[in-house]
């Protein structure tokens, strides 16, 4: 028999291994909600007219992009199981675009921020107290640490459409994909509670 | 063993169900925090926000077909997060 040279494979193992590094990233970004509350607790009166000055709508425009974006890897996995591989490369290629077009709507928002001298270091924002200072220090660190995972996301989306296409990932060895799946659901996780904090509540 | 989970296919719809659900949720939460609630706002905010979290964990995440490990791990780390929350809340509102 052929089966010595099998390799053993334990998808449930491979899914417990992608799960505790998520629960890093949850205590990580954890840790950070903490700051901001206890900051915006001190500062309720900076934070208050700092957030006024966020886009509602560019906020969520990219709530609902990132929502569809986990939408469409969630069906890729059933299209993978069902064999259907290229609709399964459809949706990874939407999912793709789709986290795209949040890094350059947030590339717009935050032009829009540097326009008015706010940014970390800024003189400008330096002058307006340290309430103002705190909630943008914080709003650039954590939604850029956000669309840094959108980034590392993509990349890894981008390997797993890859082996999908030679065949490496298919209907019967599919845990690679849906890591890939776990870990964009995260980052969608993570905004579900970065947008409400940062933009809505003010 | 775990064969019957392995196996278990979602349905496209239900995926399609889940994000309407999603983002109407979105929608109501920016419409009700436009309204000047007070305290209310961020409990409202963030009620809807755990919902949706718990929609995205039980079906896109697969939390309800997966090993009841999965599950029981990130109640865990979620039940560990909110006594820090709590205790570090509690610390800076009795200063």
């Amino acid at each position: 028999m052929i089966s010595t040279a099998e390799i053993h494979r334990d998808d449930e193992t491979s899914k417990t291994g992608m799960w505790l590094f998520l629960f890093t990233e949850m205590l990580l970004f954890g840790g950070l909600f903490i700051v901001y509350s206890v900051y915006r607790y001190r500062n309720p009166v900076a934070f208050h007219f700092a957030a006024q000055e966020l886009s509602v709508v560019i906020g969520t425009i990219n709530t609902i992009i990132l929502l569809v974006s986990s939408a469409t890897i969630a069906m890729s996995i059933t299209a993978i199981q069902k064999k259907n591989k290229k609709l399964a490369l459809l949706l990874l290629g939407v999912t793709i675009l789709l986290g795209l077009a949040f890094l350059v709507n947030k590339y717009f928002e935050w032009g829009e921020h540097f326009k008015e001298h706010i940014y970390p270091g800024s003189s400008v924002l330096a002058l307006r107290g340290q309430g103002d200072v705190l909630f943008y220090g914080l709003y650039f660190f954590m939604t850029g640490l956000h669309a840094l995972h959108i980034i590392i996301g993509l990349v890894f989306i981008i390997v797993i459409a890859t082996s999908i296409l030679r065949d490496k990932i298919d209907s019967e060895n599919h845990v690679l994909l849906e890591n890939s799946g776990l870990y964009w659901h995260l980052v969608d996780l993570i905004w579900i509670f970065l947008f409400p904090l940062f933009y809505l509540i003010t | 063993m775990a064969e019957n989970e392995k196996n278990h296919i979602i349905p496209y719809r239900t995926f399609l169900y889940v994000l309407a659900g999603l983002i109407a949720l979105t929608l109501t939460s920016v419409t009700l925090t436009q309204i000047s609630l007070g305290t209310l706002t961020v409990v409202i905010a963030l009620i809807i926000a755990a919902i949706k979290s718990s929609f995205v964990l039980r079906i896109f995440m697969h939390l309800k077909f997966e090993n009841k490990m999965f599950s029981r791990a990130v109640i865990g780390v979620i039940a560990l997060l909110c006594a820090v929350i709590t205790i570090t809340l509690l610390d800076y509102l009795n200063r």
